[in-house]
């Protein structure tokens, strides 16, 4: 089965848009069976002889009450319609804050997400991680919307609908997933070269593991004094990249603080192991083609280095 | 014949190439500027194929390596301008050029100079957008032709994130041939108002002239915003402006709603036209006359008007309030009134009929069956919610290509074949017209019943490829192998044009046994149409003449 399918719900805006999908998918075919059987009909039964028939059939010009019937019906048809999908709009579009909801601001990046938690003090990077939301003690994530470059989508097809991330429109949007797991999507408005590999990953977790994961994500990094870390601090790395608690404090790219607890670099494009990370530095047009990181050009002494200190930050 | 005669040397039978090449570059007919709207759209269709065909083959496996990023994301942007700007527009624009003073039995357009103005206006706009292949850097220097999405929406357009020129060959195009569709729109509003021959009253127009005048007053009032948005986009570019320069406090919002204002009335001046081909072939090939002629005429009018309200159920997802959501929701829906009743009076006019099935009739009914599904997948968009589903994902882009492809250019195909024996004089090889209908209808199944599938799955559009283990290879392995059976229709359509043209048996005024006037000039119709201005008194003029006992002018 599909990771991606709108059809397996799990958060309370893809439910309802689930619900209002099925009665709406059923009333096209309705009409589609209904319609096709009229034309297929008409098709067949009055077909001509061949060779054909020299004499015309009887013109019709229309009908007044026939007109009135095939007016009538769709019009009912289109405000059924549109009542059941303007519950759904305003179910969702107005739906309250809880006090107790997450807040998440959301900016995207050429081709990768970074993730804030206000309330929480956590910067993160691709990987959403938040709690699941039980019915009886509902904790929905509230999410913002903004972008630091071009528009972007949030699209996470089992937890809700998409919404775009556009410059200086800042955005909203609320998921409240019921169960836990790694719900995949991605980037679903075209931002540009490496547009398809701006994958989403939500990691919906307990909410004991949600805290275990706030709490390791609050910690500052430790200052190694590793031959990595100077390297690191020492070249363009730290123009685009923080590690809190050492002198890297760049804005342009994801935090790293704690890159080694996010199972994908490069916004998913690639699993998180030395060897990608490595070769990631080392050419990022291996695996992401037009992606804003650029090539290092470190000496593979150095290259080791780096990747070794990368290790470090949990 | 006399003895007396002084032996003349033979004069050639055919003119120079260079002087009948300059007959037609600076020709004011009618007939000849259709046709070379027409001639100009099918280089274009090739080339637009071409480009879909490359993203296809990308798209046949995950993480397919044939294109790069940067190439695929050129593929589409030229494929959507081509096939909108370069094709369906001007072959929309050749057909009403042809036919349209023919069938008000007039000599010319109104305006002959303008025609030819607007012909070359547009022609202008397809070199700008070719020529940024030698001429254009992409957002990545090392490339060529433009790269922004066909609807190019901004920021990506501003100069931060697309340098080089390939944006701004992108804008030239679209404005140069924005003036030339405008030109031609005027033009056709201004023949059917001032050139009807005696007797032609609104009441007593054909439908195809009909729903032409609609289109042209949606081309005047939908490109305009267009044209106005593309200056403003070089104001951004180049003289410092900031309306859409996010950067500087510009809106990336402002330009969707100008792009759609135009994008979404450009669906009604493609699909209207087509509409006025089923309009004439469906009675002819039933041997009925249209089914609630007024009403036709009505619901025409009527999607016009409610046309130019839906634009922003394509900005469904840019986080507009609720009451607007559901404004968009209920505006799109009521199309669908006008549109299923057009389709039940084409029904009703088949009913009771004696139908012949030559290749023009075949594409009619398939593009009815075809037109009913993606009017319906139309309607599930319609609904806010789900659209934010399935908004900019693979279900989108089946349900346009069920439109513009099942419904326009199989309406497109069919006036091709009922109306080459006309413009030819020659009749065209029937065998090969069906073999091209069965294989571009299978190869149309194969890939656009399939493609709704990934959207579903969560496939997002204009993606250079995909992950693997997401339920979406097996589709687009069949939507790429759809390809082939179309791009066979395409050559043996090709081949029947060019076959038929030469060797092709002549046709005969009237080959069809129709009823409007052009069928009763010549095949090909003379210069300047008619010796005499016709004067009719019904709709079907011809039947009239047919049937002398029975004229429809006593039940109009």
């Amino acid at each position: 089965m599909s990771p991606t399918n709108i059809f397996a719900p799990a958060s309370t805006p893809a439910q309802s848009i689930f619900g209002l999908s099925i009665f709406v998918l059923w009333t096209m075919v309705a009409i589609f069976v209904v319609v096709f059987s009229l034309l297929v009909y008409a098709a067949v039964r009055f077909r001509s002889k061949h060779p054909y028939e020299a004499s015309e059939p009887a013109q019709i010009y229309g009908s007044t009450q026939v007109e009135l019937a095939w007016t009538v019906i769709p019009v009912l048809i289109v405000v059924a319609l549109f009542l059941a999908a303007t519950r759904v709009i305003l179910a969702v579009q107005n739906a309250p804050r809880p006090p107790g909801a997450l807040e998440v601001i959301v900016t995207g990046h050429q081709y990768w997400w970074e993730y804030r938690y206000p309330q929480l003090n956590i910067t993160t990077a691709n990987e959403l991680h938040v709690p699941v939301s039980d019915p009886a003690h509902p904790r929905p994530t509230f999410l913002t919307l903004l972008s630091a470059d071009t528009d972007h989508s949030f699209w996470v097809p089992r937890l809700g609908g998409k919404t775009d991330l556009i410059p200086n429109h800042p955005n909203q949007m609320w998921i409240d997933p019921q169960q836990t797991g790694l719900f995949l999507g991605q980037c679903a408005q075209y931002c540009g070269t490496q547009h398809a590999k701006m994958l989403l990953r939500v990691y919906v977790q307990s909410p004991e593991e949600f805290e275990r994961w706030v709490h390791e994500q609050q910690h500052s990094a430790q200052n190694t004094s590793s031959a990595g870390e100077r390297v690191f601090e020492s070249t363009a790395c730290i123009n685009c990249h923080t590690v809190s608690g050492t002198p890297a404090k760049g804005k342009f790219g994801p935090d790293l603080t704690h890159l080694m607890s996010r199972e994908t670099i490069a916004a998913g494009a690639a699993p998180n192991t030395p060897e990608t990370l490595r070769l990631w530095i080392k050419n990022p047009d291996a695996i992401k083609p037009g992606s804003k990181m650029p090539a290092m050009g470190l000496s593979d002494r150095d290259l080791d280095a780096v990747t070794a200190y990368l290790d470090t930050l949990r | 014949m006399s003895t007396n005669t002084i032996a003349l040397p033979e004069l050639p039978t055919t003119r120079p190439l260079t002087l009948r090449l300059h007959e037609w570059v600076t020709t004011v007919d009618h007939k000849r500027l259709g046709i070379l709207y027409i001639l100009y759209a099918l280089i274009f269709l090739a080339l637009g194929g071409i480009e879909a065909t490359i993203m296809r083959l990308q798209l046949i496996r995950p993480h397919n390596g044939f294109v790069s990023p940067e190439v695929f994301n050129r593929m589409f942007t030229m494929h959507g301008t081509t096939m909108i700007f370069f094709v369906a527009m001007p072959m929309v624009f050749g057909f009403a050029n042809y036919l349209v003073p023919l069938m008000i039995g007039a000599r010319d357009m109104a305006f002959p100079r303008l025609n030819a103005f607007s012909f070359w206006m547009s022609a202008l706009g397809g070199l700008f957008l070719y020529f940024s292949f030698f001429g254009g850097n992409g957002l990545y220097g090392a490339g060529s032709a433009p790269d922004v999405g066909w609807f190019a929406y901004a920021p990506l357009t501003a100069k931060t994130f697309s340098v080089g020129h390939s944006t701004d060959f992108w804008t030239l195009s679209l404005l140069s041939s924005g003036i030339g569709s405008i030109g031609t729109a005027i033009n056709i509003i201004a023949t059917i108002l001032c050139m009807r021959c005696p007797g032609m009253t609104f009441g007593k127009m054909p439908l195809l002239v009909w729903l032409n005048l609609v289109m042209a007053g949606l081309v005047i009032l939908a490109v305009s915003p267009l044209s106005a948005a593309q200056i403003m986009l070089v104001v951004d570019r180049y003289l410092g402006g900031h309306f859409f320069d996010t950067q500087a406090g510009g809106s990336a919002v402002i330009w969707m709603h100008f792009f759609w204002i135009f994008g979404h009335p450009e669906v009604y001046v493609l699909v209207l036209p087509a509409f006025a081909f089923a309009s004439e072939i469906i009675p002819v090939f039933s041997r009925k006359a249209i089914f609630g002629y007024p009403v036709m005429v009505l619901a025409t009018v009527a999607i016009g008007f409610i046309g130019m309200s839906v634009w922003a159920h394509h900005m469904f997802t840019i986080g507009m309030s609720a009451g607007a959501n559901t404004f968009f929701v209920l505006s799109t829906m009521a199309i669908a009134v006008p549109t299923g009743i057009k389709i039940f009076n084409w029904l009703a006019t088949m009913w009771g009929g004696k139908i012949r099935y030559a290749t023009p009739m075949l594409f009619c009914v398939a593009f009815l069956f075809q037109f009913l599904v993606a009017g319906l997948t139309g309607v599930t968009l319609a609904v806010a919610p789900l659209d934010w589903q399935l908004g900019n994902s693979y279900y989108v882009v089946a349900h346009f290509h069920y439109v513009i492809v099942g419904g326009i250019l199989f309406c497109i195909f069919a006036a091709f074949y009922y109306w080459f024996p006309k413009v030819s004089g020659k009749m065209y090889e029937e065998a090969m017209g069906k073999l091209h209908f069965w294989l571009f209808f299978i190869g149309f199944h194969l890939t656009f019943d399939f493609m709704h599938i990934p959207g579903m799955l969560g496939m997002p559009r204009r993606i250079y490829t995909y992950e693997p283990g997401r339920g979406w290879d097996i589709w687009n392995l069949i939507v790429t192998i759809g390809v082939v059976f179309q791009a066979a229709g395409i050559l043996v359509f090709a081949a029947n044009l060019v076959w038929s043209y030469l060797r092709g048996r002549t046709a005969g005024n009237d080959p069809w046994d129709a009823w409007t006037l052009e069928w009763s000039t010549g095949s090909p119709p003379p210069e300047y149409n008619y010796a005499v201005i016709p004067t009719v008194r019904s709709r079907r003029p011809l039947w009239d003449l047919k049937h002398p006992e029975d004229p429809d002018w006593r039940y109009e």
